[in-house]
């Protein structure tokens, strides 16, 4: 994904997405850091198991949910990166058992 | 915590309406589930991104002015406010807002009195393949430009009908993206017709379309995307001419590789806490009189919530009710004549906006060309097909059809497959009741409960039989 | 337009209890028609949890015809068992303090020997049966013959399978009688259809039909609200709720006190229901009720604090004074039949309902006796008596 304005004042910082390392800039979205490195789904539906992402970008979907540190069902959308986050692709409900 | 007005929605419309009535010695409170005001018009990128951000010139002084305004102003700027319940009791409102991205701490505003001006989300029909990664509405594309400063793919394809098309391709153009294709289903041949109810936006439609030149966006209209392709991710879209009746005409369809489309097909205004109050709705708006009050008393709304029209017109409809509210609190009735200015821009917008919404209907027969196995309630997963069918088992509206089905019954309750669930029942499209406009964690109505019940009147079990 | 159409029984109410009534008058081999002013489970069936229960009821003809509707409803699930989402999880009833457990105890020997099957679950064995209830509740009792199904589904998927002609959003303006009294039909702004029998399942709004008919029947309607949290992975395996048991005025018998019910759903989300408050049709968010609801089903299942509720809903029960249903025939008005009235427990009654609703058209003999269902048990209060 592009980033037109990259390099801005904030310092980049590291998240991670399943696993691997991640770079986010300060003020972004987990969405629009997952844009940025590519990034277009991080969901798998209940029922049918298919991959989903952002849809409408404002936080009326609820198409994004997202695992982050441990929290399932985060709208990927609303919830800003923080340094050091461990976002994961969310399966199912979300819930573990 | 107590104040005079709550305002709820920090767009255009909440922050006319916030300024306002701070001016005249309201004390306002202004709540918004964003990091900051703004609204979706005026969004911004995050300070740390350290960008201008993509909203157009001409907007951009309007928001420096709104800024500036609210910074030097009284009010009470609430971000990340995510306002799940308006409650009326004995004539006593109390805004009850989710705090934060975590949203797992409630707050309450008391307030004299509330103003929707709650904006709205964008519709779009289904279609084969419309739930694959990198399909997108455009609103969601232009917010994640705007905010985030990203996009969705290399090669876009921007489809729909409606005004926001073309802000959104050539938004997406200037960061860019390829967009090798804005579709939009509307015949301009139908644009005469309402010239005159839309002059004053031409200039901005022209700027668009120049712009559109520059980028070399190829324009197709009376086209619609029939079909997204892809197995995990979007890899193209077929696009189809559509006759004078809004069919696809057989043998025109084509393929557009491309690794994203933005699509949209108007939009609706967000309802609900009008609902839950028990504010009369007009259609899918909030019905309001002259100075923008509903039938419950207290209660105002302004902007999108009372029918889409744009930021002008959400601008000029913030600000009367500001003045209204300003007056009607001290318990005088204001004089409409000091705001004639923003009543003539508000009916100006009003006639501009019934003639984009005459021009920009999607079209015809959508959902009878959707084919059954296509998902038409994302949440859910619930197919078209199984739509129809609940038609056959006794259905004949569209709560029905999900309770017999469960579209709408998941996270987002309906609102975006409310207008497919509609299209292809032929139900008559109808706002659906949602008592929390949030989802709220249990354990924060839990805690009202323990709250407000003294210890000995432990939580009494109800008489009778579950 | 308007058309005139004959058949054996008019159904009025395409809810629950319509749909079983009409079930069991086809299966006795009448021609049923069904007429509903809404779609198929507009009303009360539409905004309940589908509770099929015995534990809550003390012995008496209500729970008799409970037992009847479960034998039923389990010979209906092997027909109709996934398209209705029938599912005998069992019922699960707790007590929150040790008197309250002997109370259960007590009340659930009663029940024994009623014929209704009773598991004594002592503390040390509720987290066995349930895994997530909170811990130090001294005891409980399952119930094996609790059982659940989305009702919306089943009432249209047994509307379906009884072959009835159904006959939406047509408002039943008037029940047609004869000179003699003796009923003929019913009145449609479409058209009228008539037929020798007439039978009001027409839940909240039965007494209103009652009044279209000419006969006094006060079924009034009570609000009650129900809780959906987001999808969950199945981890409440029964019907759970906290009870507690106090002497009526007259101390020779104990009326149940009862916490919201909680349960998952095949769907995933768990569905908390339902207070009752006495409102009329105010369909309004109260968020008082919504609060008490959250804060019992909290306390039994502490890990729901976390989920979020996605939504919530009331509906209408429509009870009778004393309630018990009005089932059977009306003596006021030959041909009319009742089968409304319900209250909370309309799901769970309906196949016990439609099947003496049916023996009665067809002339047999209904047991258990419909004495106490008498739906002429009212008295038309006087015009000075306030309504």
């Amino acid at each position: 994904m592009r980033t037109p304005e990259d390099g801005g004042t904030g310092r980049a910082f590291e998240v991670t997405f399943d696993g691997r390392p991640v770079e986010a800039l300060p003020g972004r979205t987990v969405a629009a850091v997952l844009w940025a490195a590519g990034v277009t789904s991080w969901r798998t539906t209940r029922d049918g198991g298919r991959p989903r992402g952002v849809f409408c970008g404002i936080g009326v979907c609820f198409d994004c949910l997202v695992t982050v540190n441990g929290r399932p069902n985060q709208r990927a959308c609303l919830v800003p990166a923080r340094p050091g986050d461990v976002i994961r692709t969310q399966e199912g409900t979300g819930h573990e058992d | 915590m107590r104040t005079d007005l709550a305002v709820i929605g920090a767009g255009p419309a909440g922050i006319a309406a916030a300024l306002a009535a701070a001016r005249r010695g309201i004390r306002v409170a202004l709540a918004d589930a964003a990091p900051g005001p703004g609204g979706q018009y005026f969004r911004q990128p995050a300070p740390g991104l350290g960008a201008e951000g993509a909203v157009p010139r001409n907007a951009r002084r309007t928001w420096t002015r709104l800024r500036d305004a609210l910074a030097a102003s009284t009010v009470d700027v609430r971000p990340e406010h995510h306002v799940w319940c308006v409650e009326r009791e004995s004539g006593r409102l109390t805004v009850h807002a989710l705090l934060g991205p975590e949203q797992r701490a409630s707050v309450e505003l008391r307030a004299d009195a509330v103003l929707l001006a709650t904006g709205g989300y964008e519709t779009v029909l289904p279609f084969p393949g419309w739930t694959l990664p990198g399909v997108v509405t455009a609103g969601g594309a232009q917010a994640m430009l705007k905010g985030g400063l990203v996009t969705p793919g290399h090669t876009v394809v921007v489809a729909g009908t409606g005004p926001l098309l073309l802000p959104v391709a050539t938004g997406l153009a200037a960061a860019g993206v390829r967009v090798a294709a804005l579709v939009e289903s509307t015949d301009p041949a139908r644009l005469p017709r309402h010239a005159r109810a839309l002059a004053g936006k031409l200039p901005e439609a022209a700027g668009y379309a120049a712009r559109l030149l520059r980028h070399r966006v190829p324009v197709l209209t009376r086209h619609t995307v029939v079909r997204a392709h892809g197995e995990e991710r979007l890899t193209g879209v077929t696009v189809a001419a559509l006759d004078a009746r809004g069919r696809v005409r057989p043998g025109t369809e084509r393929l557009l590789p491309c690794d994203a489309l933005a699509v949209g097909h108007g939009m609706l205004p967000h309802t609900d806490l009008a609902e839950t109050l028990g504010c009369r709705l007009d259609g899918h708006a909030v019905a309001v009189d002259a100075e923008q009050r509903t039938d419950v008393p207290g209660v105002w709304a302004a902007g999108e919530a009372t029918g889409v029209g744009g930021a002008a017109l959400a601008l000029a409809e913030g600000h009367i009710a500001g003045r209204s509210i300003a007056a009607r609190l001290r318990g005088t009735a204001p004089d409409t004549d000091t705001w004639a200015p923003a009543a003539r821009a508000r009916a100006r917008g009003r006639t501009a906006a019934a003639a984009l919404h005459a021009l920009h209907s999607p079209p015809a027969h959508w959902g009878e060309d959707v084919p059954d196995d296509t998902v038409i309630c994302r949440c859910e997963e619930v197919t078209a097909g199984a739509v129809r069918e609940a038609l056959t088992l006794g259905a004949g509206d569209t709560r029905t059809v999900k309770l017999l089905t469960r579209a709408g019954m998941g996270w987002c309750q309906g609102r975006v497959c409310a207008p497919g669930v509609a299209a292809v029942t032929g139900c008559p499209p109808a706002p659906a009741r949602r008592p929390f406009a949030r989802p709220v964690p249990l354990g924060v109505l839990a805690a009202q409960h323990d709250r407000t019940t003294p210890h000995d009147d432990h939580p009494r079990p109800e008489e009778g039989s579950p | 337009m308007s058309e005139s159409l004959t058949c054996d029984v008019v159904v009025v109410g395409a809810g629950m209890t319509g749909a079983a009534c009409a079930l069991y008058a086809a299966r006795a081999g009448l021609d049923v028609t069904v007429v509903d002013r809404g779609p198929v489970a507009g009303g009360t069936t539409g905004a309940g949890e589908g509770n099929l229960l015995v534990s809550d009821k003390a012995p008496g003809p209500e729970l008799d015809l409970a037992l009847l509707s479960l034998r039923l409803w389990a010979e209906l699930a092997a027909l109709h068992g996934p398209e209705v989402e029938y599912d005998a999880k069992g019922g699960l009833v707790v007590a929150e303090t040790p008197e309250a457990y002997d109370g259960l105890r007590a009340f659930a020997d009663a029940q024994r020997a009623a014929g209704v099957t009773v598991e004594p679950v002592p503390a040390d064995r509720l987290r066995d049966v349930e895994p997530r209830l909170a811990p130090g509740l001294p005891g409980g009792v399952r119930y094996p013959q609790d059982a659940q199904v989305m009702p919306a589904l089943a009432a249209a998927h047994l509307l379906r399978a009884s072959g009835a002609r159904l006959l939406t959003g047509r408002e039943v303006t008037r029940v047609l009688r004869a000179r003699d009294g003796t009923v003929r039909g019913v009145r449609t702004p479409r058209g009228d259809v008539h037929a020798p029998a007439v039978v009001n399942a027409a839940g909240t709004w039965g007494g209103e039909l009652a009044a279209r008919a000419d006969v006094f029947l006060p079924v009034m309607p009570r609000r009650g609200f129900v809780l959906v949290t987001e999808p969950l992975p199945p981890r409440i395996r029964h019907k759970v709720y906290a009870a507690d048991y106090v002497a009526d005025v007259a101390g020779d018998t104990a009326d149940l006190l009862t916490s919201p019910v909680v349960e998952g759903t095949a769907a995933g989300p768990v569905l908390i229901g339902a207070g009752r408050e006495r409102v009329g049709f105010d369909r309004s968010l109260s968020l008082r009720a919504v609060r008490a609801l959250a804060a019992g089903a909290a306390r039994l299942f502490p890990f729901l604090s976390e989920a979020r509720v996605l939504r919530t809903y009331a509906g209408f029960r429509p009870y009778l004074p004393d309630h018990l249903p009005a089932i059977g025939p009306d003596p006021r008005a030959p041909g009319l039949f009742h089968a409304c009235g319900h209250e909370g427990a309309g799901i769970g009654l309906a196949p016990g309902t439609g099947l003496l609703i049916a023996r009665a058209l067809t002339g047999e003999t209904p047991e258990p006796a419909l004495a106490p269902f008498r739906p002429d048990r009212f008295p038309r209060p006087t015009k000075e008596a306030p309504r």
